[in-house]
């Protein structure tokens, strides 16, 4: 390296310097960026230990450990939280299962309509969810108007399901969303996977069960772990399908919507900044786990 | 095949039978709900949208246009928001994260995961509340605009951006960065650095090796990351109600208002519909112009 360096030509210097600066300009860039990216995360976890003054936690007046003390110290605030945490589970195992099915047929099986379920698990994703809420509302609006007809299967509902607007529906318009973002990461997992190793099971003795459950879920669990995560963040953070579909009901985002109005209390940065700091919580423990962060 | 080798494979003919099946009973439970939930509401707000009537009477499916002509004729202002202000986004956020999806693909060595974590980091924290964050920083007293306005005087007093376009596409540009980043560094990373190389031995300076190997070879990653940040960007409504003032209204605020306020169904329904087309048309062409008719990357 030395010697290297010694044996470059005087005349070079100026040139280096310039390569010197075109060289660091892409990751000096880019920390700009990722830095722009983390700003409100910065502003969200400060302004949580403001010591605000009035109704509204805008300017900074000094530190406070008031809102961690008090997290749910606003009428209502408790009760969002857990209808968005019951929600955020539900949906998770509900859509996990559901679409870690559909990976599994998509990658292990040649199969006609291919195309077409591909289509149907993509459309979701590249609707605008202002689109998927208002259908959805609409689908229920015209449940409780008896106007038009409901498919078999969702005829044999229990009165009371699909209206008055609630829990259920919530829950219902959440599984429908995150079944797509479950198939695709799930699906990602299981393309990179050697189907030599399962045949290597069989060829030792195991039975496809066996093989399965041994050799294949083990190996494809991180993306299902994954793909569980992803879904859990996008219900717990969901608000424009949400606000089409909850009537009464509040969750954490739309308890928020609700009150910044009138107030914005530090509580809402609290909340904020414990979901952010499990999240990044749980990626550190299962990146340490598996050696990859999931995606 | 003769009739003893069909006795003797009995079992076996079972089982492929239900190895034949079986992707469809693994797919059954997920398309039902798709179909259910996501197919037959589509379906039902396009009646509701040729339907008149009004929530308390009901709403009957009359074959009427009304609602098209009135969500073409009263919202142009709108729908011109929404494509200014998500066009305009949808550009910055390219402009921002190329530079960032290449540098994270071909300069991130062992920090690559670690950036790519910074670069998801905001998902972990709500839409919303990003929202208002920008709020709080972009405010008239804010840490920013208070600073140079009342200390050093470098802006004038009246001087306010919440409100104003700009704030609106800052939010959204803001907001939609990581759907683009993602995608193009997912086509970034594919690129074997090889093929660089080889432009450069034949003679290509760095410009052009970029421009004829690496740009074409990410381009699968542009128009993902392109719709996945514009097309939310079109329907979004929270930064323009946030970050806005009447004067910023998007399309999606005009629909929100009209199914949850004014309870105007049909012409909420007309709307949702045009902004579906409306996408739906830009993808098409979008595929058209860039060459790619793949729509995941």
């Amino acid at each position: 390296m030395a010697t290297a360096t010694s044996t470059v030509p005087r005349a070079s210097r100026l040139p280096s310097l310039r390569r010197r600066a075109s060289h660091w300009a892409l990751p000096g860039f880019t920390s700009l960026a990722i830095g722009y990216l983390l700003i409100p995360i910065a502003v969200m976890i400060l302004f949580s230990f403001n010591d605000y003054t009035g109704k509204f936690n805008f300017i900074w007046h000094g530190f406070t450990l008031n809102a961690w003390l008090h997290p749910l110290a606003w009428p209502g605030l408790g009760e969002a939280l857990g209808t968005s945490l019951r929600i955020a589970v539900l949906s998770t195992l509900a859509s996990t299962a559901l679409g870690t099915l559909m990976a599994l047929a998509l990658t292990r099986y040649q199969f006609r309509g291919r195309g077409l379920v591909n289509g149907l698990i993509f459309l979701p994703m590249a609707t605008p969810e202002i689109v998927l809420g208002s259908s959805l509302l609409t689908l229920f609006v015209n449940t409780a108007l008896q106007n038009g007809v409901l498919p078999p299967g969702l005829q044999q509902l229990p009165k009371g399901t699909l209206y008055p607007l609630g829990f259920n529906t919530i829950l219902i318009a959440h599984i429908m969303f995150n079944i797509s973002y479950v198939v695709v990461t799930v699906r990602a997992r299981i393309a990179g996977f050697d189907r030599h190793i399962e045949e290597a099971a069989m060829d030792l003795g195991a039975n496809e069960w066996t093989t399965f459950w041994k050799v294949t879920f083990p190996l494809i669990f991180p993306g299902i772990l994954a793909a569980a995560l992803l879904a859990f963040s996008l219900s717990i953070d969901d608000f424009v399908i949400t606000n089409f579909v909850s009537g009464t009901t509040n969750t954490f985002p739309i308890w928020t919507y609700g009150i910044i109005r009138n107030a914005l209390p530090a509580q809402i940065n609290v909340i904020g900044s414990i979901v952010f700091l499990s999240a990044v919580g749980l990626v550190a423990v299962s990146t340490l786990r598996t050696g990859r962060v999931p995606r | 095949m003769t009739a003893p080798a069909v006795a003797v494979s009995e079992p076996r003919h079972w089982r492929r039978r239900l190895s034949q099946a079986a992707p469809y009973i693994l797919l059954a439970p997920g398309i039902l709900w798709l179909v259910y939930f996501f197919v037959w509401p589509a379906v039902q707000m396009f009646l509701m949208s040729i339907s008149s009537g009004t929530l308390d009477s009901g709403f009957r499916v009359t074959g009427s246009t009304t609602a098209y002509a009135d969500a073409l004729g009263k919202f142009q202002v709108q729908f011109g928001n929404s494509l200014l202000y998500g066009g305009t986004a949808t550009i910055l956020d390219f402009l921002i994260g190329f530079p960032v999806a290449y540098t994270v693909a071909f300069r991130g060595g062992r920090y690559k995961n670690l950036l790519l974590f910074l670069v998801i980091a905001p998902f972990f924290t709500s839409f919303l509340i990003r929202t208002i964050s920008w709020k709080i920083l972009l405010g008239d007293e804010g840490p920013l605009f208070g600073f140079l306005k009342n200390d050093l005087h470098i802006l004038s007093t009246d001087f306010t951006v919440v409100g104003t376009p700009v704030s609106v596409i800052a939010g959204l540009t803001y907001n939609f960065l990581p759907f683009m980043i993602l995608p193009l560094y997912v086509a970034l990373e594919k690129i074997d650095p090889r093929l660089v190389e080889a432009a450069n031995d034949l003679y290509a300076g760095r410009w052009e090796a970029f421009r004829r190997v690496t740009l074409p070879l990410a381009m699968p990653g542009v128009f993902a990351g392109s719709l996945l940040t514009f097309i939310p960007a079109l329907g979004d409504y929270i930064n323009a109600e946030l970050l806005g003032s009447p004067k910023t209204r998007m399309i999606g605020n005009v629909i929100q208002a009209r199914f949850l306020q004014q309870n105007d169904y049909p012409l909420a329904a007309a709307l949702s519909f045009l902004l579906m087309a409306a996408i739906l048309v830009a993808v098409i062409f979008y595929a058209r112009a860039l060459g790619t008719e793949r729509l995941t990357g």
